[in-house]
């Protein structure tokens, strides 16, 4: 039972950031209907920020998670900008090709800065306590605590506020909604903004969590992420962070009751099984397709 | 049309003048090759690599030259990045065989890139020597028994490495349950975790739990916890430097308190910087101990630090003596001649290196030779016990 327990803590945790990744994925196909494949490496991008912040301004965590946040958000938008804007009439396929590009930029880029991995200072206070046989660390608990929170303001900003609307609004048509006199440019630039800030938040609680950071970091759990999303049902809010969970509780409890070994094999083995019966994702719906 | 003319003289212009300064540059140069992981996933590796290479084909040039069968040669050295992927380790190796004529490799270090390069070194028949690849395979053929004609190394193998951890663990700290997290998708990782599992299951220990993980993770929460379930007396960690602090915080973070084992991975720098306090006192084996040398091995360390401001790491001493290796067998070949630096090389007698005393024999690529433990104490690796076979 004690074991149980704790490996429900770690699930908890991993698929807290998943989840925070997976949002930023979900939220811009939502708008878009374009998959940012350079979402994993703006999460270590994030992480680098930390690390900068942490190291040469020597800031305590709030602000530099703040820090970090903002600093990637503007990167988020600038990006949009320069390299998806003029690609939005273009075929999907470049977008989601531009995307790639870019995220491979964006490791080559840091890699010339930080060819090493880096070692992030400790910027909370690490203690562990045993709760009835757990270990659980003070880490853990602020990780899943701050991404719930992220979450639950979102997922408030996207259902109750103006933004939000406009949001909702042009993820069901982007020809007329515009006409309407909505601001379709910043509305997108909002979405990035808000997409890869929190991929912002869960690169630096990731890289305060698992102190050693490289260029690399962000491919294989960016790709995990937008498994998540997809498995959650691309486009939509809460299924991303349905899917996030569903991952990292998947993937902890696969290595925890079988040879680790399977983890991988077995995790997307089950989620595939997952899709068959749910092609849309947990909560996705089928979108009519305009002709 | 016009510009496309000029395109292609200009074109036609600059290849000349690339193959002007190609083959025939020098009339008494030796050609030699190095493949290094410069960037990529363990670039403190190649960074070692890099400048004890470049150290030792330094010191030849110095001194005017090697002496090859009476004429004096300098050497040119050309060094490839293989970006710490299996591909390009192959492409590197192809590259400076074809297009840079060399009479032979240094290189690559990590095993599942030295693999690669290897066979493509062994199908040209050119010298390989790896410094830093322990894995048996990349000395065998594809069969798993017969040696690779043209492939060396200048180190142990997994199999003595995964001896010489059990036995310690044993003899030295009395385990009796071991545990074991190793990277599966990693050659070196997984050869060394199964050799010390069977080593410590022949010698009455028992493997509580033999957990794994994939390059690029870093969340090993799932195995860790089952790991303190299985409650060993002593964790084995044969995995990068750049794993390891991750490993060992997550695991102090749950609450275990067994000593960590690492193996020759973990002899980097950077592991004292990344892991700070939490790697102290835990050991690992490896290939020379900097600070219980023998007098070549001095001789080497006080260049390297007065060169380059650091104490070198076993990958530095290990490619210095792959270099060592190779400047030993094309004297004695007597020519310039990739077949017989081969053969010289494969009949050294008895070479002195940094890394203490190698012997090829058998036709094997793998020198008989002896491991170190070193033990992490005051951020720093210091000596703890000799490991002979």
């Amino acid at each position: 039972m004690i074991y149980l327990l704790q490996q429900a803590l770690n699930a908890l945790q991993l698929g807290s950031i998943y989840a925070l990744i997976a949002l930023g994925y979900t939220m811009v196909y939502g708008i878009l209907t374009m998959i940012n494949f350079a979402h994993g490496d703006l999460f270590m991008v994030g992480a680098f920020f930390c690390f900068l912040i942490a190291t040469i301004l020597k800031l305590p965590f709030v602000p530099t998670l703040l820090l970090s946040m903002a600093g990637v958000a503007m990167l988020g938008v600038f990006i949009e900008r320069v390299a998806y804007k003029p690609l939005r009439q273009a075929p999907r396929v470049s977008a989601v090709i531009t995307a790639l590009g870019v995220g491979i930029f964006l490791e080559n880029f840091t890699l010339v800065f930080f060819p090493y991995p880096q070692s992030v200072p400790q910027l909370l206070a690490n203690v562990t306590w045993t709760v009835g046989g757990v270990a659980v660390s003070s880490l853990q608990v602020i990780i899943i605590i701050l991404s719930l929170v992220l979450m639950i303001l979102l997922d408030t900003l996207v259902r109750r506020t103006m933004v939000g609307m406009a949001m909702r609004a042009i993820s069901w048509d982007k020809t007329i909604v515009p006409l309407m006199g909505v601001p379709l440019d910043l509305v997108i630039s909002i979405t990035f903004a808000i997409g890869t800030g929190l991929g912002a938040a869960a690169g630096t609680m990731y890289s305060l969590a698992f102190p050693v950071i490289d260029p690399y970091m962000g491919i294989l759990i960016g790709w995990k992420a937008f498994i998540a999303a997809v498995v959650g049902g691309i486009g939509n809010i809460r299924g991303a962070m349905i899917g996030g969970f569903i991952l990292g509780a998947v993937e902890i409890l696969v290595a925890a009751f079988l040879p680790s070994t399977y983890r991988d094999f077995v995790a997307f083995t089950l989620l595939l099984v997952l899709l068959i019966f749910r092609p849309y994702g947990i909560l996705g719906r089928p979108r009519p397709q305009k002709v | 049309m016009k510009k496309v003319y000029y395109l292609i003289s200009l074109l036609a212009a600059l290849s000349l003048l690339i193959s002007a300064c190609g083959p025939g540059g020098g009339a008494a140069t030796i050609k030699v090759g190095g493949i290094g992981e410069l960037t990529g996933d363990i670039p403190a590796v190649g960074a070692s690599f890099k400048n004890a290479a470049e150290m030792a084909v330094q010191e030849i040039n110095d001194a005017g030259g090697l002496d090859v069968g009476g004429t004096k040669y300098k050497i040119e050295f050309f060094l490839e990045d293989n970006a710490g992927k299996a591909d390009q380790s192959a492409s590197a190796a192809q590259k400076l065989i074809t297009q840079n004529n060399v009479v032979a490799i240094v290189g690559p270090n990590a095993s599942r890139y030295a693999i690669p390069a290897s066979e493509i070194a062994e199908s040209s028949k050119v010298v390989l020597i790896s410094p830093w690849s322990t894995n048996p395979k990349t000395t065998l053929q594809s069969d798993g028994k017969t040696p690779k004609k043209y492939v060396f190394r200048a180190c142990f193998i997994d199999p003595f490495q995964g001896r010489v951890v059990a036995k310690f663990a044993m003899d030295q700290l009395k385990a009796k349950k071991a545990a074991v997290l190793y990277d599966v998708a990693s050659d070196y990782n997984k050869g060394i975790a199964e050799f010390f599992k069977q080593t410590f299951e022949e010698n009455g220990g028992q493997v509580v739990a033999f957990e794994t993980y994939t390059t690029g993770d870093k969340d090993f929460s799932a195995q860790l916890t089952k790991i303190k379930e299985a409650n060993p007396d002593v964790i084995f960690l044969p995995n990068y430097y750049s794993e390891v602090p991750l490993q060992i915080q997550q695991a102090h973070r749950l609450g275990i308190t067994a000593p960590f084992l690492g193996s020759d991975s973990w002899g980097s720098a950077e592991l004292l910087k990344l892991c700070g306090s939490d790697c102290e006192g835990y050991y690992f084996s490896t290939h020379y101990a900097a600070d219980a040398a023998t007098p070549a091995a001095t001789k080497f360390i006080e260049a390297y630090k007065a060169k380059y401001g650091s104490t070198p790491d076993d990958v530095a001493a290990l490619t210095y003596d792959a270099f060592g290796l190779l400047w030993e067998a094309l004297k004695s070949a007597g020519k310039v001649d990739r077949q017989a630096v081969r053969d010289a090389l494969a009949q050294i007698p008895k070479y002195e290196g940094v890394t203490g005393t190698m012997q090829f024999k058998e036709g094997s690529g793998d020198p008989i030779k002896s491991a170190v433990i070193l033990q992490i104490k005051d951020n720093a690796f210091h000596w703890f016990a000799n490991a002979n076979p």
